[in-house]
């Protein structure tokens, strides 16, 4: 039998059981709700991007352990960074998805690498770029 | 055959449909128990009907098939179960197709594909008479009162669409009410949504208890005069409960309210006698009974297909067609517009005489003992809770259920890492899943050829499923 479960990582669970990020986030300057209407996938992304670094970031929401983990490991990722970065990172997290990386970026998706497998469950890759999407929306603003 | 390919039209042979909105007043009357009034007789239109059946007995009798003594055996028939290893749990959404079906559809396509009703040769008179046989075989599956009350669709989607439509257009009225109930599949809400949109009515929603259980008194206190038609399902595709549609048909009938109901989870699994139930319209799919994909029925009765308009026009739906008049057909064929689906009805007649040759007893039975084997070892996990009735006879395979803190995504999906093939999400019942407060559930469903080792995988991963998504570690 086909083990698609690997995207069950530890990293995954963790995140998803002990999220470091789930929370409100008074001070956001930029909220936007990612809602996936066919599973009930449903996340509030909350930024807070001054001089054109993401300094701080939260989330709020309910969903599979995919999306909610996801979101987690994205906000891990794009806190501090500059607006343009999360956006290259975000390419790059959508690329590892639909075709597929070099060894090189994935290292560069740190945690989010963990959901390269996902790409094998089309059902499920909605769920593993909610967050992301979600996040290139306010940034397109 | 009589179906020729040019029908003549008699002088006064005009559809019968008319754009007075009333059903006559004793359509009712002649409905309500004790009266002696019948629905009128129908004419026989096959007079070779008899050899019909002798020729569909001895179809029967060259393809025997084994009771359920060796589940084996009959698994064996069912390709998929038999080469995949997979354990099929999600069969309220589609059922495996045995061997006959295949063969059936694969017979037609080979052997005598043409036209039905238009060629006028051998085969394409061998078509038509297979697609009529499916069309008789199917109707006294139901128990309908004659066949051309069965009008094949796409599937039940489609049917109650049909319904939904023709109905409206028939009687709707601004300020007329249909009463949809709550924990209807999307399929027997939105049309009549719709079509209470077209022509100015409203919908209001009719709800069960906490375990499912619509009752008689609720139905009662919900209709008033207003209340042109009510959409209920005959077994809901969550709950499994099978709703008293009889009773509901009297009540309705009482209020001069017309009963549409959704047979697509119970025609698989119980045995279903529309003329005992009494309901107006019952619309099921094929592919949920063993049968095909793209092939479902809509029966309904006599009287009031013969007076809806058509839903679909356009090619052999009609008797003659003039710049400025059109003449439709009779049912069924008014509402079988273009090229009909003669090898998936071919395909679904073989369906209906597997589980005929089963037999209802059997399979209820088995699908009984192995729901009952499920329910107890759910209740038995920690974290789980099962939606509906505590007891295995009310689900009727159907097992919706919620596993504390983990998304049915994720339960499925572990599920599937270990081949398990469940549902998850809202089934197509998203107001229902509101009703209740739960944004989405999963749902094992089971058909008489699962076995009891597969209900014991199932509850053994089942138990794995929070201690793998990280409780209680």
């Amino acid at each position: 039998m086909a083990d698609n479960s690997t995207f069950y990582r530890e990293i995954v669970i963790d995140h998803n059981m002990h999220p470091i990020h789930k929370r409100g986030l008074p001070d956001a300057n930029l909220v936007l709700e990612g809602v996936n209407p066919s599973c009930g996938d449903d996340i509030i992304l909350q930024l807070k991007v001054e001089d054109g670094i993401i300094r701080d970031g939260a989330y709020t929401g309910d969903g599979c352990a995919i999306s909610q983990a996801s979101a987690d490991i994205m906000l891990d990722m794009i806190i501090g960074k500059p607006v343009e970065e999360a956006k290259r990172l975000s390419a790059l997290f959508l690329k590892m998805i639909r075709s597929g990386v070099t060894e090189a970026e994935l290292e560069e998706l740190e945690e989010a690498a963990a959901l390269q497998d996902i790409a094998h469950m089309p059902s499920r890759v909605k769920c593993a770029v909610l967050g992301w999407h979600t996040m290139d929306e306010m940034l397109e603003e | 055959m009589v179906y020729d390919a040019v029908r003549c039209v008699l002088p006064g042979e005009e559809f019968r449909g008319n754009a007075d909105k009333s059903i006559p007043s004793d359509y009712f009357s002649a409905m309500l128990p004790g009266s002696a009034v019948k629905a009128e007789p129908v004419p026989d239109q096959l007079p070779e009907n008899g050899g019909e059946r002798k020729r569909k007995k001895k179809m029967r009798d060259r393809n025997p098939i084994p009771q359920i003594k060796d589940i084996h055996e009959i698994r064996a028939q069912f390709p998929l179960l038999a080469a995949s290893g997979l354990v099929y749990l999600d069969n309220s959404a589609t059922t495996q197709k045995p061997e006959c079906v295949l063969k059936a559809m694969e017979d037609y396509y080979r052997n005598y594909n043409a036209n039905p009703f238009r060629g006028l040769y051998s085969i394409s008179e061998q078509a038509t008479e297979a697609y009529e046989d499916a069309r008789r075989s199917v109707s006294d599956f139901i128990h309908a009162a004659d066949p051309s009350e069965i009008i094949f669709t796409r599937n039940a989607t489609e049917s109650l669409n049909l319904a939904a439509y023709s109905l409206g257009e028939l009687l709707l009225k601004p300020g007329d009410e249909i009463l949809v109930s709550i924990a209807e599949h999307h399929s027997n809400m939105l049309p009549w949504r719709l079509a209470a949109k077209r022509h100015g009515a409203t919908v209001r929603y009719l709800e069960p208890d906490e375990e499912g259980l619509f009752s008689a008194e609720t139905l009662e206190n919900a209709l008033c005069p207003k209340v042109k038609i009510a959409a209920v399902t005959h077994m809901s595709n969550i709950f499994g409960r099978v709703n008293d549609l009889k009773t509901f048909a009297e009540i309705c009938h009482e209020n001069g309210t017309l009963l549409a109901a959704d047979g697509a989870q119970s025609v698989p699994h119980i045995p279903v006698d529309v003329q005992d139930l009494g309901v107006d319209f019952l619309a099921f799919s094929g592919h949920k009974m063993l049968g095909p994909m793209g092939i479902g029925v809509l029966y309904g009765k006599r009287e009031l297909l013969t007076r809806m308009p058509p839903f679909l026009s356009g090619g052999e739906m009609i008797d003659m067609v003039t710049r400025d008049r059109i003449v439709y057909a009779d049912i069924p064929h008014k509402f079988e517009a273009g090229t009909v689906n003669a090898a998936d009805a071919v395909g679904l007649a073989e369906a209906v005489r597997f589980m005929e040759n089963l037999g209802f007893d059997a399979m209820q039975e088995r699908e009984e003992a192995l729901t009952r084997r499920a329910l107890e070892g759910m209740k038995a996990i920690r974290g789980v809770r099962v939606i509906g009735s505590g007891k295995a006879r009310d689900h009727h395979g159907i097992l919706t259920f919620v596993v504390e803190g983990v998304h049915p995504h994720d339960v499925a999906a572990i599920m599937d890492s270990e081949g398990i093939a469940v549902r998850a999400g809202h089934h197509c019942a998203q107001p229902l899943h509101a009703f209740l407060g739960i944004p989405s559930t999963t749902r094992a469903s089971i058909m008489f050829y699962n076995t009891e080792e597969e209900i014991d995988r199932f509850l053994e991963v089942l138990s794995s499923v929070r201690r793998r998504m990280g409780y209680g570690g």
